[in-house]
């Protein structure tokens, strides 16, 4: 059911873990739907993304897709971590079973959270780009969950 | 299998290879009847466990629904059961739902408040499908019964597993099903005890004394006969395979922290093992199962097309981020100590592996020690 590369980004993540000074971080799902991710961000005084990490609760397409898209962004400016779509983080991962779609929207999601967390830190204004759901992709019945 | 070859007659005719199949029929229909305690006229052959299931449910609803129109059943039975139920209430019935309690079980006090005189069929399965727990359905029969309500269990989970007797367990009607307990898919069996009304279903020419049209599955019948006597025969195994079970049971709770068996740990089939690994999601456990050669299943959404954690699950309490992180293990007579040892030596390094990138697992919470993941 899964792509090779998808098994691969699964039995192999690349950069998981946090990052102790990350200037930016966003975490998006909720236990109830079965997958949290949540993406650390070191993002440098040009606005490249010098380190990016991952640790996510969820199936082997949200392992995956954290993976791919942490892998994605990093060394990128934050213009283009915010333009990084689910559909390329489909493509990269050579596609992905129609019930998993959600995932990828899950880490386009959260990857753009944590640009948020980035402008907010800093007491800047948050891009619309970098706005996304109140943390649920909305692909199962259950609502995000309240802080 | 003489009967995709020269044995190919239509039972329903005159000639004579017909007559032969018609007899192989008979004689499946006959073992099977006895392994259960029941008469071979009581017998139905069906295309799967739920045809049988949503037969009993609409049809005995609707053959007694001037007498009522109130059905009873429990919250985790197989969903063959429930939308069959839903089905019905569309139809302007009304269901109970009986809760099912922490161990997995349903009580018979529970199904005693909510029976009324309008109640016609009480459904409850005899071992759940998911964690295997044995309902007390001679209990529940008895006292559907001094309702004036029929019982109908769903013991697809159950036979071949458990003895079954339908005369011990007083049922009017019982399901099963041909797959598994290792006959072909696409065969099973509704046992309607004589006298019971039930509206025909799958109306046509007369097969299965008239009350389940189509040409009767002649090989599958044979072959469901046969898996059930072998099943049966194995039971002896049973004592065992319960050990091995345990031992694994225990071995893991041992071996993770943050875990816990789903269902009664003594009332349950003696192959089953449902058990919940908080922290992590079933699906990425499976793969890393899968990847050390162990098949497993699991209750989390993420396995299913609905994205709904398993209604099993939900029903005797567990919230759903737990159901989320379920295993369950289904052992036979098949497997050894050294199946369980390997399971034993593999699963908590990967269940570690997963709670290391999981951001609901605080790092300084009790490890496990050995962290090491094979493959």
């Amino acid at each position: 059911m899964y792509s090779e590369k998808v098994i691969d980004h699964f039995t192999n993540p690349r950069n998981v873990g946090e990052i102790p000074d990350a200037n930016g971080v966003g975490e998006v799902g909720n236990a109830t739907c079965g997958d949290i991710m949540r993406i650390y961000l070191k993002i440098d005084d040009n606005g490249i993304i010098e380190d990016a990490k991952f640790k996510t609760f969820g199936c082997g397409a949200a392992i995956a897709t954290s993976s791919m898209a942490t892998e994605m962004i990093r060394g990128r400016s934050i213009e283009e971590a915010l333009s990084l779509t689910n559909k390329a983080v489909i493509e990269a991962l050579d596609g992905l079973p129609p019930v998993k779609v959600h995932c990828s929207v899950l880490a386009e999601e959260a990857v753009k959270t944590a640009v948020a967390d980035y402008y907010r830190r800093r007491g800047e204004e948050v891009p619309a780009a970098a706005i996304v759901c109140d943390g649920c992709c909305e692909a199962c019945a259950h609502k995000a969950q309240e802080e | 299998m003489p009967f995709f070859g020269e044995l190919y007659g239509n039972p329903s005719s005159a000639y004579s290879i017909g007559a032969q199949a018609a007899e192989a029929l008979a004689e499946a229909r006959k073992t099977i009847a006895s392994l259960l305690g029941a008469k071979s006229g009581e017998i139905y052959f069906t295309a799967s466990g739920s045809e049988a299931d949503n037969w009993a449910i609409k049809g005995a609803a609707q053959a007694l629904r001037e007498k009522g129109r109130h059905l009873i059943t429990s919250k985790f039975e197989h969903h063959a059961v429930l939308h069959a139920m839903e089905s019905l209430e569309r139809d302007g019935f009304e269901v109970t739902y009986l809760d099912v309690n922490e161990n997995g079980i349903v009580d018979p006090a529970a199904l005693e408040k909510a029976i009324r005189p309008d109640t016609t069929l009480v459904a409850v399965m005899l071992a759940n499908n998911e964690i295997g727990t044995i309902q007390p359905i001679a209990e529940i029969a008895e006292i559907a019964h001094r309702h004036k309500a029929v019982c109908f269990t769903d013991a697809v989970q159950a036979v071949g597993n458990i003895p079954v007797n339908v005369k011990d367990l007083g049922v009017d009607m019982l399901a099963l099903s041909g797959h598994k307990i290792h006959a072909p898919k696409g065969i099973g069996v509704l046992y309607i005890k004589t006298g019971t009304r039930v509206r025909t279903l799958i109306d046509g020419g007369g097969q299965e004394r008239g009350r389940r049209g189509g040409t009767e599955n002649v090989a599958f019948a044979a072959a469901l006969a046969k898996a059930l006597s072998i099943a049966v025969e194995r039971m002896e195994d049973n004592a065992r395979v319960a050990a091995l079970r345990d031992r694994l049971a225990d071995g893991l709770l041992a071996r993770i922290p943050y875990a816990r068996i789903n269902g009664d740990r003594e009332k349950r089939l003696c192959g089953n093992l449902n058990i919940s690994f908080e922290f992590v999601e079933g699906e990425s456990l499976l793969l890393w199962l899968d990847k050390n050669g162990i098949c497993a299943s699991t209750g989390s959404a993420c396995n299913s097309a609905s994205l709904e954690p398993s209604h099993v699950l939900l029903s005797i309490g567990l919230p759903a981020e737990k159901a989320h992180g379920s295993l369950r293990f289904t052992l036979s007579h098949e497997n050894t100590e050294e199946d369980v040892d390997y399971i034993l030596d593999t699963l908590p390094g990967i269940v570690q592996r997963l709670r290391d990138m999981s951001p609901l697992y605080n790092s300084s919470m009790a490890r496990i020690a050995d962290v090491a993941v094979r493959g």
